[in-house]
């Protein structure tokens, strides 16, 4: 008897979910972020409004004044759903871990005479109660906000701010070999140095922000946009000349993820003020009023840390600040401040 | 087909549907012929595969070396840069 062996391809009847297919067009491969973004978000079958907002859903478009037609428009370009984020993530760690190590066996930074150590305390480590403050403000967003692509992304938001204020905390304990000495007294400097008040002014402006886009920009873009340039560019090149490089190494991460997470804020604002002429007036407004905020809150952190030299140094992030946002489109001379 | 034409083919993954997608979109004579677990780009002349169309399906950056991880086999000359990967025959 001769058997013939034959191959039979079987090709599947569908490339993706049917939700998915929608909002692609068509039935093509979909990329994993894909699936786990688009229709997400819960619409239907709430029966019952909140009690604590009888006047609108559950889940609303409406808690922000912000107006979009399709919520999905604001994906991350970084593509992370929980996979790819945590192991993004536990890679930078692993390398945050090595300088970390490699500061402590040295004891680079417990060595330090006390008036060095002392500086570095006023200058860093209170900047994890603003961090704190910026998981709290993406939780408001991933709270209120509407639609998966979103709100997963300031998800991950809120954990990278916790995770920033972790490594602040390291910091400070490396400096006050590990007695934590450091956190309690940047916690006494957050809530009482007159340096501090105008960022702590600002966080706690935010905390009792309602819309929650706005907080969106308040936090990620325009205080983000400010605070972290002033940082990379010029207290973490001071604080080093000053103080020697193992700083630079501990606040590696911060250009890096700066860098990143940037990304994702630029294609959100600019998928925003794309849609119309009123979310552009909206958004330009929002940056208006809280760039002036920012501003005047750096002025004295910048003035304590780089002395004469901080005036010089906001104006140089505003700067930075205004060509970025000119690039995603928005113009601060039309915005109604 | 034609004695020139060159081809790259890739395993059947989520990695590498970005840089098909980009293959197309960068080469619009080429055919994309779906095998099980594999994917082969066949190209009249010349075939190119550029980093910066990958990086903006990918969102982040990408060295163009990250291509053999997934790739199964190729027929050409390859001039390979930064920028780009080209295949055709000299």
């Amino acid at each position: 008897m001769q058997i013939d062996i034959k191959t039979q391809a079987v090709t599947q009847l569908r490339q993706t979910f049917s939700h998915v297919a929608r909002y692609l067009g068509n039935d093509k491969p979909a990329s994993r972020y894909q699936e786990a973004t688009y229709g997400l978000q819960a619409e239907t079958n709430f029966h019952y409004r909140p009690l604590w907002q009888p006047e609108l859903e559950l889940y609303d478009k409406r808690r922000t004044q912000l107006v979009m037609k399709d919520w999905y428009v604001l994906r991350d370009p970084r593509q992370f759903y929980y996979g790819t984020y945590t192991i993004t993530r536990a890679r930078q760690q692993e390398s945050m871990e090595k300088n970390i190590d490699f500061v402590e066996r040295r004891g680079l930074l417990r060595n330090l005479a006390p008036a060095a150590v002392e500086a570095l305390v006023l200058a860093l480590v209170p900047l994890r109660h603003l961090e704190w403050g910026a998981n709290t403000h993406n939780c408001h967003v991933t709270a209120y906000g509407w639609g998966t692509a979103l709100t997963q992304a300031t998800m991950f938001h809120t954990m990278d701010r916790l995770g920033l204020a972790q490594h602040l905390s390291r910091l400070g304990l490396l400096l006050d070999g590990n007695t934590g000495e450091s956190l309690a007294q940047a916690k006494a400097l957050w809530l009482n140095h007159p340096a501090w008040q105008g960022l702590r002014r600002v966080t706690e402006k935010m905390l009792v922000t309602q819309d929650c886009m706005e907080v969106f920009f308040a936090q990620n873009l325009v205080l983000d946009g400010l605070l972290y340039p002033l940082l990379q560019n010029h207290i973490e090149p001071h604080c080093a000349a000053e103080h020697g490089p193992a700083i630079s190494l501990l606040m590696d991460f911060l250009p890096q993820w700066f860098d990143e997470t940037s990304r994702w804020v630029d294609a959100v604002t600019k998928a925003c003020v794309a849609e119309s002429a009123a979310n552009h007036d909206l958004v330009a407004g929002w940056l208006a009023q809280w760039g002036a905020l920012v501003n005047d809150a750096l002025e004295p952190y910048a003035g304590m840390v780089l002395g004469e030299k901080g005036p010089q140094a906001v104006k140089a992030v505003e700067a930075i600040l205004e060509a970025r946002v000119g690039k995603l489109g928005i113009t601060l001379d039309r915005a109604v401040a | 087909m034609s004695s020139d034409t060159v081809f790259i083919a890739f395993q059947a993954n989520d990695d590498t549907r970005p840089i098909i997608e980009a293959i197309e979109a960068d080469n619009p004579e080429a055919r994309v012929a779906h095998f099980p677990a594999m994917i082969k780009v066949d190209a009249p002349g010349r075939l190119v595969v550029r980093r910066e169309s990958i990086e903006e399906r990918l969102g982040r950056a990408y060295d163009l070396r990250e291509l053999q991880i997934n790739l199964v086999s190729l027929s050409g000359n390859i001039d390979e840069s930064e920028d780009e990967f080209v295949l055709c025959w000299n």
